[in-house]
């Protein structure tokens, strides 16, 4: 419990950074860090596979790629476009209702009691395949062939020539 | 888990380090020597019978020359670089089976540090993050032919995980387990996955030179296009350690596939040899079994090295996007047929 403390704490401190850094690859390398506790909660959660294809997709691939558009567009200080005072204060008038109903909703809610699963297991990559293969097979082979289909897809628009098109 | 369990991991994770460590230094010495053989010359003979010790005059020299951090380089991130690069070629180790259980007395030892039941995802999760060291490197140098190689290496990096993903699933298919430890005990004497999976092997290995940035696919440090690449602004033991990432990276892509493709400690006629020389010797034979593998491929790293010249870079993307990914597609949906078609 102690353990989810701490990395719950980090969790929000990288969040906060990453709102709070000036420079936006310092951001997204908060942003890779926050993502990273999330794959420690994963673990901490008994989620085993979760937590790698957290880890694979996320800090592997779409961040990489966030990163890799960020460094080529250039951006600092000097070509950042300075917002108009009326703007700033919109958006702290806007962004303090936000937390007034976030923490007023909250607050409503009351506290929910701990759920105890009754297989702790069942994050293992074996329990999980076994549910999704038997109980939601549909579903999965859909968005697996949608997923496959999409990558085919840009290969294909890739090695068309242009001209034919 | 009992204390002599905890001490036993510490030192198998000290041993583990300070091979990678050793052989990632004889590395440097054994590519001199290798493109030295392939060129028809000696190389390093002066440091020691045979230059043995050149890669020691390496290191000294390495921590001895002036640390420069460009005026404009963003500080912090400059010195982040290389060490997230060494460190990510580090971890990888954890989860490979070296040997089969060790017995000595009435101690079982376990030749793996961590047999997490997810060990191929969390090798691909390491090869996957090893991007990072050379990204931030490169971006924190400000400097435009670092950059242009940190990005290079970016999406060369994303391009080849995608077929060596594909073709880790055509393996998972036959195997039936992310384990590594159960990947490597079905492969016993020599039922070796390559004869399974020639061509998912191919398409492994190709990525694997890839991801380790190894020629032909050393665009990101290209010196005829980018100066140094990446590592252009760096210097003294930071560049040491990008140096040494990539022969550490090499050792650890090896033993992976070794382990997934080519038996890892299996080889024909380890029964025999078990039943002739014991529980204690036997498993150390096999661990010697699949050093002498690795160092086979490290061999291979080599020879392709000084054999083949770099790519271009549209070639390169090319390849990873038009030819590998579809016959890696190709070899899984072949892999599958096949596999349904001998289980009914």
């Amino acid at each position: 419990m102690n353990i989810f403390y701490f990395i719950a704490f980090l969790s929000v401190f990288f969040a906060i950074l990453v709102i709070t850094a000036k420079n936006p690859v310092h951001s997204i390398l908060y942003l890779i860090l926050t993502f990273f506790t999330f794959t420690i909660h994963y673990i901490l959660l008994n989620a085993q596979f979760l937590a790698i294809v957290n880890f694979i997709v996320y800090l592997g691939a779409i961040l990489v790629l966030f990163l890799y558009t960020l460094m080529l567009m250039n951006l600092n200080k000097e070509s950042e476009p300075v917002k108009a005072n009326f703007i700033k204060i919109a958006a702290v008038i806007g962004g303090g209702c936000f937390l007034v109903t976030i923490v007023a909703s909250i607050k409503a809610l009351g506290a929910s009691p701990a759920v105890i699963l009754k297989d702790p297991s069942l994050g293992l990559v074996k329990n999980l395949g076994k549910v999704l293969f038997n109980e939601y097979l549909l579903p999965f082979e859909v968005s697996s062939v949608l997923l496959l289909s999409a990558m085919v897809g840009a290969v294909l628009l890739a090695t068309k020539d242009p001209k034919t098109v | 888990m009992e204390l002599a369990d905890i001490i036993v991991k510490f030192v198998l994770v000290f041993i583990i380090f300070a091979i990678s460590l050793v052989i990632a230094m004889y590395s440097t010495y054994a590519e001199r020597k290798v493109a030295a053989f392939f060129q028809d010359r000696i190389g390093p003979n002066r440091a020691g019978p045979w230059g043995i010790l050149q890669p020691l005059a390496d290191g000294g020299k390495m921590f001895l020359k002036e640390e420069i951090i460009p005026t404009n380089a963003s500080g912090f991130l400059f010195i982040v670089g290389p060490s997230l690069a060494i460190m990510t070629a580090c971890i990888g180790s954890a989860v490979i089976p070296w040997g089969q259980k060790l017995t000595i007395g009435s101690h079982v030892i376990d030749l793996q540090v961590a047999d997490i039941n997810v060990g191929i995802l969390y090798v691909f999760g390491v090869v996957s993050l090893g991007v990072y060291g050379v990204m931030i490197g490169g971006w924190a140098s400000n400097n435009k032919y670092s950059l242009l190689g940190a990005i290079r290496a970016a999406s060369q990096n994303i391009s080849y995980e995608i077929s060596m993903g594909l073709s880790i699933i055509a393996l998972l298919m036959v195997t039936g387990t992310l384990s590594l430890r159960e990947i490597a005990e079905q492969q016993h004497s020599w039922h070796w996955n390559v004869l399974y999976q020639p061509i998912g092997f191919i398409l492994f290995l190709v990525c694997a030179f890839a991801e380790t940035n190894r020629t032909p696919f050393d665009l990101p440090e290209c010196e005829t296009e980018l100066v140094g690449g990446y590592h252009t602004e760096y210097s003294s033991m930071k560049l040491g350690f990008y140096l040494f990432a990539e022969y550490i990276n090499m050792f650890i892509s090896s033993a992976v596939m070794v382990t997934l493709y080519w038996g890892g400690y299996n080889y024909p006629g380890m029964d025999w040899m078990a039943a002739h020389t014991g529980p204690a010797l036997a498993p150390l034979i096999g661990v010697g079994v699949m050093f002498l593998k690795i160092f086979l491929f490290i061999f291979f790293f080599m020879w392709v090295r000084w054999t083949i010249p770099r790519f271009r870079y549209d070639q390169l993307m090319d390849l990873g996007w038009k030819v590998l990914i579809p016959i890696a597609i190709a070899n899984i949906v072949v892999t599958g047929i096949v596999i349904t078609l001998i289980n009914r």
